[in-house]
């Protein structure tokens, strides 16, 4: 049982630092990391080695491999950016600027993070709505859900375009189009899960409601919604990554004003590979960091519910 | 026993704010009366007939066991009176009324097989669920709850919720919930049947205890003799294909049942009795 969980049998003996490390998460993680930054070490060389030779041949400059190492990891616009360059960049972009400036990171990441919250907002009130209108209404079940799953086989980013110049010929511009575009991706899970969690509760619940004459409106909110919360959560986690995909899509028909997905689309104009890996990990951290809120508010919530064990 | 069972009568009458039915009408003496009872299901193999020609009448205060193999139409019969299946044939009344109004009314408590308990409430908030949804007031819930929480003896986890408790508390629970309303009718499903034999000894001792406290009519399934000519005032033994009635047997047993009453030779006529018509319904073909 002690090694099961060491902490609740022994609250008084705190393990040392070196037993936590070991016996917990985090020596595994830092060993997966470890062996990631050296396999990008490694590819960054290779695939910088053939532009770094071709320059060595034409100044007639003889080599070393250490050289050659160094060489490959330092380019201006290296094929493959090392991660110091990397970090280096992000650092230079977050806190060397000031964050209302156009070469901010942090600016540009809110631009992003702002459209991304609002169509996530939007997305999961819409996904919301629909679910609870194809649980309750036979029609609506019959009709809405095929168009829901039709409207995920049309490639975002054929139709983000097509959102943005529509949503600009009728006057709406700015933040507004491009969360729709996040807005878009994101309701799909929403739906898709709340549809099972509202109609997850066991027939045996639903019997008992029904000895109680209770109404509609109660079943659903002393039965159908709580049940559907944890649903509800895990579906959120799906949906706030792809509302910042979206977001990051919906930028880049944009004429590349701001946000990450303009930063990318300008590394990319000028072969800017650094500033393309930064704005590229500044996404993930978003995505990491929402992702991981919606999953403390999950917890907070199934814990408040008395469901986390 | 700690409460005297006549001020339990006498909350359970005056704490009734939700109007129980009222002993108006026809059928005052008898709870449940049904003639020439079926129920056909239609099914993607055709037609099942779940019940057939059942004629009963359960009175006020009684002890009813139905018993039987599994698909004699017990539990279907207990679902008709609490109207969560329509029968197609013959007639019912609960209380001298349609099941529909009966239940409208909330005129009985149901015990379903599993308990049923929300796993977001806790046990004290899951004895409320039904007093919430008809609208009681704070105060005399909480009242009611300490009430029902004592008659099942979950004194102290109220506030647990229900993964804390065991299955044998968990049901008691249920019960509570069921009690929690004060009907008159008390429909129980298999209540104790995924529960151990020692569990459900304690279960079946204390419902009697309950039952004679509370002068509530009861109709229990069971597929246990013992348990059925243990707890009963009437077995109703109930065959398969198509469920009816075989035979209706009214206990000679007196209402103070020590559990070791099921040795004496009284019991094992009864019980023999039972075994006797579940035999005769029961074809092998």
């Amino acid at each position: 049982m002690v090694a099961v969980d060491p902490v609740a049998n022994l609250p008084t003996a705190r393990p040392t630092l070196g037993a936590r490390l070991v016996g917990g998460k985090t020596v595994p993680i830092l060993t997966v990391v470890v062996a990631l930054v050296a396999l990008w070490y490694a590819f960054a060389v290779y695939l910088n080695a053939p532009w770094q030779l071709d320059r060595y041949a034409k100044s007639e400059r003889e080599w070393t491999a250490a050289e050659l190492v160094r060489d490959t990891l330092n380019q201006e616009r290296p094929v493959l950016p090392s991660p110091h360059q990397v970090m280096a960049e992000i650092w230079k972009t977050t806190v060397d600027v000031r964050p209302t400036s156009k070469r901010s990171l942090v600016y540009h990441g809110w631009v992003t993070l702002s459209s991304t919250l609002l169509g996530f907002a939007i997305g999961t009130a819409l996904g919301i709505l629909l679910a609870v209108g194809i649980v309750h209404n036979r029609a609506m079940d019959k009709s809405v859900m095929p168009w829901v799953i039709a409207s995920q086989t049309i490639p975002i980013l054929a139709i983000a375009p097509m959102i943005i110049v529509v949503l600009n010929a009728i006057g709406l511009s700015g933040i507004l189009p491009k969360a729709l575009i996040s807005t878009y991706l994101s309701f799909f899970p929403v739906v898709v899960g709340m549809v099972k969690g509202l109609r997850s509760p066991e027939a045996i619940q639903l019997d008992l409601m029904r000895t109680y004459s209770a109404g509609a409106g109660q079943v659903f909110w002393k039965l159908r919604w709580p049940s559907a919360l944890p649903y509800l959560f895990t579906s959120m986690q799906v949906a706030v990554a792809i509302s910042l995909v979206g977001a990051i899509v919906g930028e880049m028909p944009t004429g590349a004003v701001a946000g990450l997905g303009a930063r990318l689309l300008a590394g990319s104009y000028y072969g800017q590979t650094v500033q393309i890996w930064a704005a590229l990990f500044a996404a993930a951290a978003i995505a990491a960091v929402l992702v991981m809120a919606v999953g403390f508010a999950h917890g907070l919530v199934l814990k408040r519910m008395g469901m986390a064990r | 026993m700690r409460n005297s069972s006549a001020a339990i009568r006498g909350q359970a009458t005056a704490g009734d704010g939700a109007g129980l039915p009222a002993d108006a009408g026809a059928g005052a003496r008898s709870v449940v009366e049904a003639k020439g009872l079926g129920l056909t299901f239609q099914t993607g193999d055709g037609p099942v007939r779940a019940l057939a020609d059942v004629d009963l009448s359960i009175g006020r205060g009684e002890f009813v066991s139905f018993i039987g193999p599994s698909g004699c139409g017990k539990t279907t019969f207990l679902r008709v009176i609490a109207d969560l299946e329509q029968p197609t044939a013959g007639s019912i009344t609960v209380n001298g009324m349609t099941p529909q109004e009966a239940r409208r009314r909330r005129a009985y408590g149901y015990v379903f097989q599993a308990p049923a308990l929300y796993p977001w409430r806790t046990i004290e908030k899951n004895i409320a669920l039904p007093l919430e949804i008809m609208g009681i007031g704070r105060a005399e819930q909480q009242e009611r709850i300490d009430r029902v929480l004592d008659l099942v003896d979950l004194k102290g986890f109220g506030k647990k919720f229900p993964w804390q408790l065991s299955g044998g508390m968990q049901q008691r629970a249920s019960i509570a919930r069921a009690l929690a309303f004060d009907a008159d009718l008390l429909l129980m499903d298999e209540p104790f049947g995924a529960l151990d034999e020692i569990v459900r000894d304690h279960l079946n001792e204390q419902l009697l205890k309950l039952w004679e406290r509370t002068t509530k009519t009861i109709c229990f399934v069971t597929h246990s003799i013992p348990e059925a000519v243990y707890l009963s005032t009437k077995i109703v033994v109930m065959s398969p294909r198509p469920g009816r009635v075989t035979d209706i047997i009214d206990s000679t047993l007196p209402k103070e049942r020590p559990l070791d009453i099921r040795e004496s030779p009284e019991f094992l006529k009864i019980a023999h009795r039972v075994r006797e018509g579940l035999r005769a319904g029961h074809s092998y073909e």
